[in-house]
């Protein structure tokens, strides 16, 4: 079921015209950590705007999901500095050792992995982040260590 | 904060706060920049914050967390103030020694300064560290002196004094006139004359026009505009104040990337500073002009970087470009007349303004004026952000600046100009760096990312790499990109595992002279430069995976085996746990093996082994 | 209305301001391929076949003539090599991503391609993302029931969620626009089904032979803000 009261928290806080669509999605994907369908569809009929628009919208940006992510964010940074320092392998280790592959969200929803083009920090590649936390200077022996900080 | 009514009042606050500071009190300026941040700088302000309080000094020394200090390879760095006392490589547990042996007794912590890694001669003043020498820092001179999150910092520098004299003393026109007599050139890529920009802007009849500030940063391995807008956010709105002024536009936009949430906050905790000290708003110092600033956030996709696309993003719809005329100068954000510009070409407003034109002309080549940021990572040393008069060649900037090529590797490539930048290769390494010459080598300045690479880089890899990124990134709207990012990626797979043909080195030129001439925006235009340059300046690679199907530098790991030297291996086992299809076996406490057959080339024992006993080929 | 005069391949003529290239040349007797442009709709320059050369020798570049305006004085070449260049290399990228789409196999023929050098990820793929349906459901129908959805890798045109739409009116304008044919169109038995959405048709008053979906007449009804009854006849009986 729709939970009208937290989508209305969103809502009201944008008056409502077109230009407001893309940060009130950027608020359900933090907030519900995807995009769920009967929230776009209010969404589209809030803002009077066609429910393709949100949904090439939602679509077309990296950051949204229409899938349920997991409760930590994981992102390897594949950008070309992290690349070049092994970014690729990283990623793998990462990868193999929640079981999933880029993309996904492990079974017990705890973990999103995702890569990302450059986190901008690319002077201690490579670089992963967890959530809001930077991890640089990666190696695949660090890995098993701060899966552990975020696992129950 | 009192609210700023006039040009007196802010005349008068700026004297009393700049009273209130002693030049010579102690300072403890610690970097939380972009390279310090993941290194802990968090937590080493926190031990500062403690053994300062423990050791009474709390109210004697000042502690603030800055932007970016410029040499993040030796992050965490700190700074001591007045004395430039530079600090690296700073941990928690180093700070209970600054402290007593500096902060309290006046004296160096040898340990934490700068050491030559050749001569072992060492730098205990920021001056003196080589890094820094050579360097003209325009945009990020304030970044390592000033707190970002203060507006008081900013104002104790001389900040908002330029908007103070454009919206007073200057005309629109005299505004123009001096940006365009200072020929800044945008920083965001193209290089198109800023000044010209706002003019045709201005003259374009229009009651609504907009600024916006190009945030989005999507060059992978670029992160100077990420440092400017978290480490000087004020000196960016002040930018946009002023340029707003110029072309008669009320309203301002600054578009970041989501990936950068503390330069979020920092532009949106200034912008509403800013508005509540009264120096954006309506009747700003009882000039009669409106203007106000508002954030939006990318949402990840690079394309949006282009202007058309951000516009349609900020907009609210899928960031596709739209076939120019008309100009954004023309026909822009809501339809309107706007001006966007760059977060560095911003930033270099003010000081324009407040220097004068000609002395910011007098700086660069005869084309290209002024400094450039660029973020200097890859192979190189001193990986960081150095600001460099335009014209500065590139061996300087790697290996007087960036001290050269790590573990006494060769250098073999820069890449500039972000993912459609090209690969520039050794013989150019005197050119000097402006629009001009990087465009005549087959690249561009891009908005400044300086990719270093040395011989274990694969440079089909690099060319395959670059098209990936960009096949992924781009909108899809127009033929020659999308099918042609397509198809080159095909080929460059192939190529790279091994099933490469003579024919595809002219097919994929083809793919490319067609992508250059023919796609809608610049991302497909110029998608092709990394192909076209390492096709032109390494050849022979190309030509060792098609007919040889040998990777030289060891990279693209179809065309390589794994095999365990007896005499090295240790039978520690590791890489038996490693492999993740069980390739790896033998006898108890003796030399392992990989069976070939099952094994699939991923590297990971050969990343786990302590011992160097994987052999690669 | 004030006119721009501007040389096509060597011949000066003289157009009405606003026009654009593709107009201009249009004006002058000269045949350039387009596949995304439809003189009703508002162009985007997607397909890219319509390029031309603008400018002077050696500082020429292309450009799409769909949108670009004339401007006074404007140099254009419709054919140049380099222009033959990009419309063959492009068509042969759309004949790798739509092998058996008739158009393009026709309008490759004519540049002398007749098999794709690159490879074909999809043998049955039709749509070359002309966006011809997406504009014509938003701009003329005035529902957007499709849009494009995705970038590059996966682009494609789509109802929401890939679902049955409910903003669709089963007109099937969508489909007749389409260059390609992709759009699955049936009507059969009294009932057109569109995107995976199946529509009874009205039958007229008088005689009796379908005319549209229910949804498509209550749209007609609400454009005119004619009562709904008044579409119960079909056009011949009216
Ligand atoms: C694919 C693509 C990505 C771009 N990304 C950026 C970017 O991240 N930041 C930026 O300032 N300009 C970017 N640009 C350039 C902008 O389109 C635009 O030229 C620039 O913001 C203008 O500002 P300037 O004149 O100050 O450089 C990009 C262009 C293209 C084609
Ligand atoms: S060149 Fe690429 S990114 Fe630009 S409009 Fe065409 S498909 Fe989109
Ligand atoms: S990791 Fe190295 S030393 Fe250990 S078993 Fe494997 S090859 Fe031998
Ligand atoms: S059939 Fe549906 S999708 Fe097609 S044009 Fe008509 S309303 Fe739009
Ligand atoms: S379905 Fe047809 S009209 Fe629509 S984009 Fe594809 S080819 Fe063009
Ligand atoms: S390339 Fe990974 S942080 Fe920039
Ligand atoms: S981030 Fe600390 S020196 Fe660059
Ligand atoms: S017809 Fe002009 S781009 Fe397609």
């Amino acid at each position: 079921m729709m939970d009208v009261e937290r989508l209305e928290t969103i809502l009201t806080q944008y008056e409502g015209y077109p230009q407001d669509l893309i940060p009130i999605l950027q608020d359900i994907q933090d907030q519900y950590h995807y995009l769920p369908k009967d929230e776009l569809k209010v969404v589209a009929q809030r803002l009077n705007v066609p429910l393709t628009k949100v949904y090439s919208v939602a679509t077309f940006y990296k950051m949204f999901s229409l899938v349920p992510k997991g409760r930590h964010e994981l992102r390897v940074c594949l950008g070309t500095t992290c690349h070049l320092k092994g970014g690729q392998r990283l990623l793998e280790s990462v990868s193999s050792h929640l079981g999933i592959e880029p993309g996904y969200t492990t079974a017990d929803m705890q973990f999103s992995l995702e890569t990302v083009g450059c986190l901008g920090s690319c002077a201690q590649a490579p670089v992963m982040m967890v959530d809001d936390k930077y991890y640089a200077r990666m190696t695949i022996d660090k890995v098993t260590k701060v899966l552990k900080l975020y696992k129950e | 904060m009192p609210k700023i009514e006039s040009v007196d009042h802010l005349t008068e606050y700026r004297r009393q706060i700049r009273a209130q500071r002693d030049p010579k009190q102690q300072q403890v300026l610690v970097c939380s920049g972009p390279g310090c941040l993941p290194l802990g700088s968090t937590e080493v302000a926190q031990a500062f914050q403690e053994e300062m309080q423990a050791k009474g000094l709390q109210g004697k020394v000042i502690l603030k967390s800055t932007g970016c200090h410029g040499l993040c390879a030796h992050g965490v760095r700190v700074l001591l103030r007045p004395q430039e006392i530079a600090y690296e490589k700073v941990t928690p547990e180093d700070v209970p020694e600054v402290v007593e042996t500096s902060l309290i007794g006046g004296k160096v912590v040898e340990r934490l300064v700068y050491q030559d890694p050749v001569s072992g001669q060492t730098a205990v003043h920021k001056s003196e560290v080589p890094f820094y020498q050579g360097q003209k820092p325009l945009v990020l001179r304030k970044l390592d002196e000033i707190d970002p999150e203060s507006l008081d910092d900013y104002l104790v520098v001389g900040g908002y004094r330029t908007m103070r004299k454009v919206l007073f003393k200057m005309s629109p026109e005299e505004v123009i006139d001096a940006v365009e007599r200072s020929g800044l050139r945008g920083r965001g890529g193209a290089g198109f004359l800023t000044g010209r920009k706002w003019r045709l802007c201005r003259q374009v009849p229009g009651e609504m026009k907009f600024v916006i500030c190009n945030g989005d940063e999507g060059d992978p391995g670029a992160f100077m505009d990420r440092a400017v807008m978290e480490g000087d956010p004020h000196a960016i709105i002040e930018g946009m104040i002023v340029g707003g002024y110029a072309i008669g536009a009320h309203q301002g936009y600054i578009y970041v990337r989501h990936e950068y949430p503390l330069a979020v906050k920092r532009l949106t905790q200034a912008v509403a500073q800013a508005r509540e000290f009264g120096l954006l708003g309506n009747n700003i110092l009882r000039s009669g002009f409106d203007f106000d600033i508002k954030i939006s956030q990318g949402s990840g996709a690079f394309v949006c970087g282009e202007e058309t696309a951000l516009i349609a993003s900020i907009e609210g719809n899928i960031g596709e470009p739209m076939p120019r005329p008309p100009y954004p100068a023309q026909k822009g954000l809501f339809g309107m007349p706007t001006v966007i510009n760059n977060v560095e070409t911003w930033a270099n407003v003010p000081e324009i303004i407040n220097m004068g034109a000609e002395w910011f002309a007098a700086l660069g080549t005869e084309k290209s004026k002024g400094t450039k940021v660029f973020s200097l990572v890859g192979a190189v040393n001193h990986t960081g952000l150095v600001e460099v008069p335009m014209g500065t060649t590139l061996r300087q900037i790697i290996f007087e600046l960036g001290g050269g090529i790590p573990g006494g590797r060769e250098f073999k490539a820069v890449q500039t100009g972000g993912p459609s930048g090209g690969c520039i290769p050794k013989q150019f390494l005197d050119l000097p760096v402006d629009y001009d010459s990087l465009q005549e080598v087959g690249s561009i300045m891009g908005s400044g990312g300086m990719i270093v690479m040395d011989t274990t880089s694969c440079m089909v890899d690099v060319a395959r790499y670059f098209i990936s990124f960009l096949f992924e990134e781009s909108c899809g709207k127009c033929t020659p990109c999308r099918e042609g990012l397509r198809q080159l990626l095909n080929i460059l797979n192939d190529i790279t595992s091994g099933e490469g043909k003579e024919e595809h080195i002219s097919l994929m030129e083809e793919i490319c002279t067609t992508m250059a001439s023919a796609s809608l925006c610049g991302l497909g235009q110029s998608a092709a430069n990394p192909v076209l340059t390492t096709l032109k300046y390494f050849r022979a690679e190309y030509e060792a995976h098609i007919r040889d199907k040998k990777c030289p530098a060891l990279v693209c790991r179809p065309l390589l085996t794994y095999t365990i030297d007896p005499e090295a291996c240790t039978a520690c086992l590791a890489c038996v746990r490693e492999c993740p299809v069980g390739a790896i076996s033998g006898p108890k406490k003796e030399a392992q093996r990989i069976d070939q057959d099952i094994c699939i080339k991923c590297g990971r024992c050969h990343d786990v082994c302590q011992f160097e006993a994987i052999k690669v080929e | 209305m004030e006119e721009v005069g501007l040389l096509i391949n060597g011949i000066y003529l003289k157009v009405p301001q606003g026009y654009t290239l593709l107009q201009a040349a249009q004006q002058l007797g000269v045949d350039i391929p387009t596949l995304c442009y439809h003189p009703e709709l508002p162009s985007e320059g997607n397909c890219r076949l319509c390029v031309v050369e603008i400018g002077e020798h050696p500082r020429t570049r292309l450009v799409n003539s769909c949108t670009y305006p004339v401007e006074p004085g404007l140099n254009v070449q419709t054919h140049s090599e380099k222009v033959l260049q990009a419309r063959r290399i492009t068509l042969e990228l759309l004949l790798a991503r739509a092998p058996k789409a008739k158009l393009i196999q026709e309008l490759a023929a004519e540049m002398g391609i007749h098999e794709s050098r690159f490879k074909s990820e999809d043998p049955y793929e039709l749509c070359i993302l002309c966006g011809l349906c997406v504009r014509t459901c938003r701009e003329i129908v005035g529902v957007s029931a499709i849009s494009m959805a995705n970038r590059t890798p996966g682009k494609l045109v789509t109802t929401p969620f890939l679902e049955p739409s409910d903003a669709c009116i089963g007109c099937g304008s969508c489909a007749f626009v389409c260059p390609t044919e992709v759009i699955p169109y049936i009507e059969k038995d009294g009932k057109r089904i569109i995107w995976g959405r199946e529509f009874e048709l009205v039958r007229c008053n008088i005689c009796g032979n379908y005319i549209a979906p229910m949804a498509q007449l209550e749209h007609w009804a609400k454009l005119t803000g004619e009562p709904v009854e008044h579409y119960f006849v079909c056009r011949d009986c009216r």
